[in-house]
């Protein structure tokens, strides 16, 4: 009967007056790495209280291995927290925090040790079994509060904003680590975050949050190469937009006329899925994936339209430039500085953009 | 830390002075004429013996602190201590809920509920005594109320009982154990409890196993806070136990003014000062210890 | 989660009930005809006329006043000089002699009382409003220094020193910089003081002589000599006093926030 390891079904969560989940519904498969992505207030955080049962659904049910979890109490729940703030017990060891659920589960000391021990091993937490929780750095912190949850074996673990105390370089460690040690244990993790780039590395699917609903739900290959709405592709950091009207359709391309700009061109995109001539659509592009040159020809790319740059921005390993297509169109282009014979621009020089058709994201209106 | 932290201050290099500022010695002189002089004078005169009609006659000797070992006044200090157990037991009890429901409520209600609690206790305490005595005397509301009601026939002779100054303390000292309980629980990170929650403790365990702990030097100055003044209470006994139910506070006066026995009265009221200090001084040591702890397991959890 | 807040809430006001039902009695019942009876026979205003009427009454809030504003300015001048020179560069022994600024905080009352007591008879200072002044400021110097040394603590230092950086004297810098900003929590704790002293009843029993009866020893005999609704009267007009001073110490704290 579960298919899922947890399924949330039509939910509906008001906090007082506001609508924090709005008719919600996901489904997790057993061993998979889930991660719900959105701003702050998007109901993420408020889906995950849910889970884990501090609070209750105004409607609707939540189901972890096919059993309702209405009427269930956080501490009668298969499902461990781990806290953005990561909430160690600061009057006990690092090893009594681990043993702390296992305890609550009248589980024997016999059987507690050999787990809690296993526990730190996994964490590399051996040396620190006896500290309290404010003797650690922010990175042991954290991995005290995962053992803590993991030691449970859970049948679904929560990460709220799991890597959001840690700074830059042990975050990108972290993701990493915290994928292999979801691979090594094969519980479910459903995971909360704001930052796409966690969600995109970790995550064997991902949904994307707005407003308590879920926009576009996939793996981060479906999110980041084919967003389903205008929100998704921003959240994502795809933020460079034209809407234009489809003139011609051949094959898998349309071509797209602009009027926004100035000469009134056309450029050349992927044919949006039920798209007709005469559709409206927007076309969204990647700041990453433009190419600037002097250069008035196409030079192999597919589109090039003439913009102004106005702000050059030097930022290490990349050059970041503010270009402007009209005066109500504005785009942002990244450009490594990695190859010596980059050429930067000026603001105020008047240069091409070019992509190829396929890197830009077609919606129909 | 805060901004003021010394550590972080240019004056820090400046060298300790050996002296303090001569703006102190006022203070000083004041608290030293009208409170360490008039302390010393009762400690010495509790050495003296009482003169022939009354005033002190200056002889060393321990025979005031002999008497005390009586049975008689022996039975007054064991009477206090019990009533100030139970009154510091009574306020712990009845303030950790509203203290705890206070500290979780939202910002602008807890305001609120604070002003409440602290009303009572800026309103004066023989007003707050004697309201006790309009309600529990033999006429008075609560007798009328019941036998009204036909609860009861005969009316409850409560006044001029120790359950009556029990009710007296506990009504005069709850906001004392209120406040700091509330301080504690406001500092206990709300998560950490739901994270008991989480890892299967139920209720019971949740409090045992992270809130008390927790919270419990809020509940050790709650109690310090009630119990010193139940202590050394005159004006509860005094007006609701009578001469049946006397405490310590009450026999002191007795002593000084009605059998003018200065230096018995002075040696009963040294050993209640010395009950006192030594309940301050463990105190001061439980606290000392838990700050040195908490320089360790606080410093970083704040930081987050 | 929904049933332990529910059984909080109740535990709450239930102690709120307790907390506030016997004032609220006391208050109903100085408005109630009968002059012995628990039972309501009818609403009457006599025991404020008897109140006003009452000449010793008048003479015991005199003294009280009397005592309360000359106990408290001496309190709070020594209380800011002892928390602003404790506050300072530290000195050897500073611990002792915060030690012992803290001790009349914590022994009791009643021993407080006597020792003052005993102390006067024995200089033969005869007790009189004199005496019962001298207590009083005794006991609120402490708690003023208390709260203002609270409040310097959290004052940055580095604002002194910026004055001294900008060519101030040290006095200067204390009396333009630290001073004014130290304002509220000097009114505060003189306002504190005030109230002790007001009503306090310990203290003064012991310190007072004949003639110098406060309004709380007045309560006392009154009380003592038995329930009367005239007690009635004068305690709910206690009781709105004593909200009148929250009420003025709250808007000096909202000052004190708006400085911030």
């Amino acid at each position: 009967m579960a298919d899922y390891s947890v399924e949330i079904q039509d939910v509906v969560k008001y906090h007082s007056a506001t609508l924090a989940v709005d008719h919600l519904s996901l489904e997790v498969r057993p061993g998979e790495f889930f991660s719900l992505l959105g701003p702050s207030g998007s109901g993420k955080t408020s889906t995950l209280r849910l889970l884990a049962g501090f609070e209750r659904p105004d409607h609707g049910d939540i189901r972890i291995e096919g059993r309702s979890m209405r009427d269930v109490p956080p501490n009668l729940r298969p499902a461990n927290l781990v806290f953005q703030t990561y909430a160690l017990f600061p009057h006990l060891t690092v090893f009594d925090n681990i043993a702390f659920g296992l305890e609550m589960r009248r589980l024997s000391r016999a059987e507690i040790d050999p787990r809690v021990s296993a526990a730190l091993d996994m964490m590399k937490l051996r040396g620190k079994r006896d500290r309290l929780p404010a003797q650690l750095s922010g990175g042991e912190q954290q991995r005290v509060a995962l053992a803590r949850a993991l030691v449970n074996r859970p049948a679904g673990l929560l990460l709220d904003e799991p890597l959001g105390a840690l700074d830059q370089q042990l975050r990108q460690d972290m993701q990493v680590e915290l994928k292999a040690i979801q691979e090594q244990v094969g519980i479910t993790f459903i995971c909360v975050t704001h930052h796409q780039e966690e969600a995109l590395t970790m995550s064997d699917r991902v949904a994307v949050m707005n407003h308590g609903r879920a926009l576009q739900v996939g793996t981060p290959q479906e999110i980041y190469e084919a967003p389903a709405s205008a929100f998704v592709a921003n959240f994502i950091g795809v933020s460079n937009g034209l809407t234009g009207r489809i003139v011609t359709i051949t094959g898998a391309r349309c071509t797209v006329s602009l009027p926004d700009l100035p000469t009134g061109p056309t450029i050349l995109a992927r044919r949006p899925a039920g798209a007709v001539e005469g559709s409206r659509v927007t076309v969204l592009l990647r700041p990453e994936r433009l190419h600037l040159s002097q250069d008035v020809h196409l030079n192999g790319f597919e589109n090039a339209l003439p913009a102004r740059v106005s702000k050059a921005i030097y930022n290490g390993n990349e050059m970041q430039y503010l270009l402007r297509l009209s005066d109500s169109v504005s785009w942002k282009a990244r450009v490594p500085n990695s190859g010596g014979d980059r050429k930067r621009f000026l603001p105020g020089e008047v240069i091409f953009v070019r992509w190829n058709a396929d890197e830009g994201v077609v919606l129909t209106e | 830390m805060s901004p003021s932290d010394p550590s972080t201050t240019l004056s820090d290099h400046s060298p300790i002075s050996r002296r303090p500022t001569w703006l102190l010695l006022p203070p000083l002189a004041w608290l030293g004429a009208f409170f360490f002089v008039p302390l010393l004078l009762v400690l010495a005169i509790s050495f003296a013996t009482r003169g022939t009609y009354g005033g002190v006659e200056w002889t060393f000797s321990f025979a005031n602190y002999v008497t005390m070992l009586d049975p008689l006044y022996l039975k007054i200090y064991l009477r206090s201590l019990a009533l100030a157990v139970a009154t510091t037991a009574l306020c712990l009890l009845l303030g950790f809920p509203l203290a705890y429901y206070i500290a979780r409520a939202p910002a602008r209600w807890q305001g609120i509920w604070l002003l409440l609690v602290i009303i009572p206790f800026w309103t004066n305490f023989l007003v707050r005594t004697y309201a006790w005595m309009f309600i529990l005397r033999t006429e008075g509301l609560m007798n009328t109320l019941l036998m009204g009601m036909g609860l009861i026939e005969h009316p409850i002779e409560i006044l001029y009982s120790d359950t009556a100054v029990l009710i007296g303390l506990v009504y005069g000292y709850l906001p004392f154990m209120v406040l700091p309980l509330y301080a504690a629980v406001e500092r206990l990170d709300r998560s950490v409890v739901e994270a008991a929650w989480d890892l299967y403790a139920p209720a019971w365990a949740v409090f045992r196993r992270v809130i008390w702990p927790l919270t419990k030097p809020g509940v050790i100055a709650g109690c310090i806070l009630v119990f010193i003044p139940s202590l050394g209470a005159f004006i509860t006994p005094d007006l609701l136990g009578g001469a049946r139910t006397m405490m310590v506070g009450n026999l002191i006066q007795h002593e000084y003014l009605v059998a003018r026995d200065w230096p018995f009265g002075s040696a009963i009221s040294f050993v209640l000062m010395g009950l006192v200090l030594l309940g301050m001084l463990v105190y001061l040591k439980v606290e000392r210890a838990r700050q040195g702890d908490e320089t360790v397991s606080w410093a970083g959890g704040d930081r987050q | 989660m929904r049933g332990r807040r529910a059984w909080l809430l109740s535990a709450s006001l239930a102690d709120l009930v307790f907390l506030y039902a016997p004032i609220a009695v006391l208050m109903l019942f100085s408005f109630n005809a009968s002059r012995l009876s628990a039972t309501w026979q009818g609403f009457t205003f006599q025991w404020y006329r008897l109140l006003i009427e009452d000449v010793a009454l008048l003479a015991a809030v005199q003294n009280s006043l009397l005592v309360g504003v000359i106990s408290t300015i001496i309190a709070t001048v020594l209380g800011v000089s002892a928390a602003v020179s404790l506050e300072r560069v530290p000195f050897r022994g500073q611990r002792v002699v915060e030690g012992a600024l803290l001790l009349p905080l914590v022994i009791p009352e009643v021993m407080m009382g006597v020792a003052l007591m005993l102390f006067f008879v024995l200089i033969k200072l005869p007790l009189s409003l004199v005496t019962v002044t001298i207590g009083h400021a005794a006991f609120n110097l402490p708690i003023v220094a208390v709260i203002v040394r609270a409040r310097l603590h959290k004052l940055d230092p580095r604002l002194e020193e910026a004055a001294r950086d900008l060519g101030a004297t040290p006095w200067q810098a204390f009396r333009r910089v630290t001073l004014p900003l130290l304002m509220p929590a000097v009114l505060g704790g003189a306002l504190m003081a005030f109230t002790i002293s007001l009503d306090d009843f310990i203290v003064t029993f012991f310190t007072a002589g004949p003639g110098s009866t406060t309004l709380p020893l007045k309560v006392y005999s009154m009380v003592k000599s038995g329930v009367s609704p005239v007690i009635n009267a004068l305690s709910a007009i206690l009781v709105l006093v004593s909200m009148a001073l929250i009420g003025l110490s709250l808007a000096l704290q909202r000052e004190r926030e708006g400085q911030k």
